[in-house]
């Protein structure tokens, strides 16, 4: 099945680029490490998931760029060109000339309706090429106008369109402190919109994101770029083909539907955080060596613990005994409680990998049934010249806490009112902003009662 | 892309645009090596095809032609744009863009804005209506001008009100140059005030300068370069210290450094808008972050370095100094202090080769020392544009919207206060048709409401910091 990415606003573009980079270099590699025939079977997959074949043999991304102005957009795809080993679709982009002026009212009442004949065109164009559409996957950040207010309306548009599709954002949470002043608005707006119309978001935050350039791949100087390029990683690790538990010996068919339908049984708890280890600095990897059962010990400790990396993890964080009845407020400081977990193992040796520790039932919240919490996928095939690579994507507390600040300062702006002339200017008025708040406070209620 | 119109008026007006426009053709040129009309040269620039004379037709592709600004000229006075006429950017400018007068507004506020906006409205009007029609998407209105004599001040203003008049969408950025205490116009602080009244209705952000504060960092450029302390370090023909290089015949004019610096900060502020970056920063970005309030549209800029370094790999340490130096008194285009006072939110433009990670290394450091107030702690806006300019490896420009600006208008007001408790020289207003005392109780009032506004927040900022409760939930 293909998933058609719609890249929204110029952080969309950018990460939209960087993605088909990963995907494309990791199935022109030749470090798979595992059988020609799965190595075939492997690029096939993911050629039919989020590339099409045009007559001169490049791959051509299945993708949409939507943008309010011209400049990321043309670096976006003359980047793609240049690359001479895929590309964009001539025609497959969206653009106007003001932007969105980081108003996400802008974005979303005045952007949204003029335009939407034309987006979705595009995206049916899209959707009409894939033989079987797996889905959406879109790709924005929520501090800005166009990716965040555009972004909104144009997941309600795909829900409208496609009823029965599955539809995830990938969402970028802005540094703390600031790159858009009025960042925490666009994003209280956002997100409590993308909530009734998306199936899950799938989270990566900016800072996060920094600390492992930083720390982990030693990167002196951080750009954007280099941001942009571990988050990539880190999706073509979840989205890169792999073989489901019972998904007999082919590939799974239905990447979206098999990441979605397990990880959010309930509608209120759709926040996804993803992990990813090991990450390193390219010169290091010929150096290391991994083990499957210290990768598996780190990233359940990551997991429990809430941390970030694979550097700093507290130790100290324990489940809570089994068998008692733990009401949320007994429950250990910083444990992080889940709902549902999903592990995805690439490399050497996975069939071997005992995840019996991810099964766990006191890591998870009392009312699923345990054996509908955790799921595994693998595939022998190795990843982006990592000889082993462990992915979590989990529902789970990770993003509690962030977002809960993210709304505290919202909120803090709002009860003095400033910058509210800019939103009720394009429509949103303050009964809309409280609506959003209600949303967002239940959302967090219900994470924290876990 | 969009284009923006730049509007002069008045002597000042005059000879900082015309400074601008000098600066932008050598930034276009430095950075445009092909010859090709682009987008980046579209926003300020018409690429016209002469051949058939000087009503040719628009080019939107292809190679450069002949560039025309995209401007209007106006002066009540013709020396300064006849000077610009016969000066080197003469094929820069149409005489279609220019509106000019014989005997001048005699530093009279009224005769600008009431008796010239009256008998040039129409002119005005089709003019800026020609100028908007060449545009493809017209994005902002950039008005330079002074706020102490009668043209810039008076008649500016009047431009102003046209504007949001005729084209209510389009942004109205206006750069105004406040007179000093040791002002030789008399009824500057007159001027002022009845031009800060119009500032507070109709402009969108305002970026007010001193004369003062221009004359002291060109002092300090001078001296650098004279002391030899910087030796080989510094290099003279940077885009901010001289005209070097530029169309120019001998003798630089006494303002010109001056002007040349103001002519940069247009050009800083709108380089993200043209050229490309890791993140953009537009112009109705600016606005709307920066002005979180209506009235409160006041950005106190500074620009970073002054000078060009000669070595291009610039260690951390003098990029970090860069970003100090952009907070600190002497940076700061008027006479405030903003490290000592309130922050509303602050906006960090940077050009060149420099990175995420350099800007918020920066904030981070530099964020303890500041006051924000306290809706919004971490109020940064930040744009990273990787072109940067001539001369320079890197470059940051800082907009403020901080209380510092409060003594500026503080002492306009008392200014004002002495002459008009007086009433002195207000007959040459009032014998003008359409004035009256109450243009100056109106000015005067509109001017209090503003400190007054300022105060307020001011009050707050060494107060306790009562965090408002969040919405509670029923589990």
């Amino acid at each position: 099945m293909s998933i058609v990415t719609v890249q929204l606003g110029q952080c969309g573009n950018q990460i939209g680029h960087e993605m088909f980079s990963a995907l494309c270099s990791d199935i022109r590699g030749t470090h798979g490490l595992c059988s020609k025939k799965e190595n075939e079977s492997y690029q096939d997959s993911c050629k039919e998931r989020f590339f099409c074949e045009e007559e001169s043999g490049v791959p051509v991304a299945r993708a949409v760029l939507v943008d309010m102005e011209p400049k990321a957009i043309s670096q976006t795809l003359s980047m793609a060109a240049s690359s001479g080993h895929w590309k964009y679709h001539s025609h497959s982009h969206f653009c106007q000339k003001q932007g969105s002026g980081n108003n996400w009212a802008n974005g979303y009442s005045v952007h949204g309706p003029r335009h939407k004949e034309a987006i979705m065109n595009l995206v049916q164009k899209e959707a009409e090429k894939c033989d079987r559409l797996g889905g959406f996957l879109t790709i924005m950040s929520m501090a800005g106008g166009t990716g965040s207010g555009l972004g909104a309306f144009v997941t309600q548009c795909l829900r409208d369109a496609f009823p029965t599709s599955f539809i995830l954002n990938h969402v970028i949470w802005p540094y703390g402190t600031g790159e858009v002043i009025v960042q925490n608005y666009n994003s209280v707006l956002t997100l409590s919109h993308l909530y009734h119309s998306s199936d899950a978001l799938l989270v990566h935050e900016n800072d996060v994101i920094h600390k492992i350039c930083a720390r982990l791949m030693n990167i002196k100087q951080i750009s954007f770029r280099d941001v942009n390029q571990v988050i990539a990683h880190q999706l073509g690790s979840v989205f890169q083909p792999t073989h489901t538990a019972g998904g007999g010996s082919g590939y799974s068919r239905n990447p979206l539907g098999d990441l979605l339908e397990p990880l959010v049984p309930h509608p209120e708890f759709r926040m996804l955080g993803l992990r990813n280890i090991p990450q390193m600095p390219e010169s290091s990897l010929a150096f290391s060596t991994f083990s499957w059962p210290g990768l598996i010990k780190h990233l359940r400790q990551i997991l429990i613990a809430n941390a970030q990396m694979e550097e700093g993890i507290d130790w100290q964080v324990r489940p809570p005994h089994p068998g008692s009845s733990i009401s949320s407020t007994n429950k250990p400081l910083h444990f992080n409680t889940s709902i549902a977990n999903l592990v995805i193992l690439r490399g050497k040796d996975v069939h071997s990998v005992d995840l019996g520790s991810f099964q766990d039932p006191s890591l998870y919240t009392s009312w699923l049934n345990p054996q509908d919490t955790f799921n595994a996928w693998k595939t022998p095939r190795a990843f982006n010249k990592y000889e082993k690579s462990a992915s979590l994507v989990s529902n789970s507390q990770f993003l509690l806490k962030p977002l809960d600040s993210i709304v505290g300062k919202a909120w803090n702006m709002f009860a003095s009112k400033a910058y509210l002339h800019q939103y009720t200017k394009f429509g949103i008025q303050e009964e809309d902003f409280l609506d959003c708040f209600t949303t967002l406070e239940q959302v967090i209620s219900s994470y924290t009662n876990l | 892309m969009t284009q923006s119109v730049v509007v002069q008026v008045g002597q000042c007006g005059n000879q900082v645009g015309c400074r601008f426009w000098d600066l932008a053709l050598r930034e276009h040129a430095a950075v445009n090596k092909k010859g090709i009309y682009d987008e980046a040269l579209s926003s300020f620039f018409r690429n016209v095809d002469t051949r058939s004379g000087d009503n040719g037709p628009d080019m939107y592709k292809g190679k450069i032609c002949s560039l025309k600004a995209r401007a209007l000229l106006i002066d009540m006075e013709e020396g300064v744009v006849n000077e610009i006429l016969q000066g080197p950017l003469r094929d820069v400018f149409d005489s279609k863009q220019l509106i000019t007068d014989v005997s001048g507004s005699g530093n009279n506020w009224a005769v600008g804005h009431k008796m010239y906006g009256c008998q040039y409205r129409e002119n005005i009007v089709e003019k800026l209506r020609k100028t908007a029609e060449h545009c493809d998407c017209l994005q902002c209105f950039f008005i330079i001008h002074s706020m102490g004599g009668g043209t810039g001040s008076g008649l500016g203003t009047f431009v102003l009100n046209l504007l949001e008049e005729e084209f209510p969408e389009v942004y109205r950025f206006v750069t105004s140059v406040y007179p000093s205490g040791e002002d030789d116009v008399i009824t500057s602080p007159y001027n002022s005030v009845l031009a800060m009244k119009e500032l507070n209705e109709h402009a969108d952000c305002v970026l007010p300068i001193e004369n003062e504060s221009l004359f002291e960092i060109v002092n300090k450029i001078h001296q650098m370069i004279n002391s030899g302390k910087l030796g080989s370090t510094v290099k003279q023909n940077s885009l901010v210290t001289s005209s070097a290089g530029s169309a120019k015949t001998l003798q630089e004019k006494p303002f010109d450094a001056m002007n040349n610096i103001v002519a940069n900060l247009l050009l800083n502020l709108t380089s993200s808008a043209r050229f490309e970056g890791s993140l953009n920063m537009d112009l109705n970005e600016i606005s709307m972050n920066l002005v979180p309030f209506p009235r409160l549209h006041y950005l106190v800029s500074s620009l970073t370095p002054l000078y060009t370094l000669a070595d291009v790999n610039v260690p951390s340490r003098r990029l970090d100094q860069m970003f100090s130096d952009a907070f600190s008194r002497d940076h700061q285009l008027i006479q405030a202090d903003p490290k000592h006072s309130l922050y509303l939110a602050c906006a960090l433009l940077v050009r060149g080769n420099v990175q995420v990670s350099d800007l918020r290394r920066n904030i981070e450091r530099l964020k303890p020392s500041l006051h924000f107030v306290s809706w919004n702690q971490e109020g940064w806006k930040t744009g990273l544009c990787s072109v940067p300019p001539v001369g320079h490896s890197h470059s940051l420009l800082a907009l403020a919207n901080n209380t510092c600006v409060k003594p500026t208008f503080i002492e306009l007001k008392d200014r004002f206060m002495k002459l008009y408790k007086k009433k002195a020289h207000l007959h040459h207003y009032l014998q003008i048709d359409g004035m009256e005392q109450s243009c100056f109780s109106e000015a005067i009032s509109s001017l209090s409401d503003l400190i007054e506004e300022y105060n307020e927040l001011d009050a707050t900022k060494d107060g306790p910091r009562i965090e408002p409760s969040r919405l509670k939930i029923a589990v």
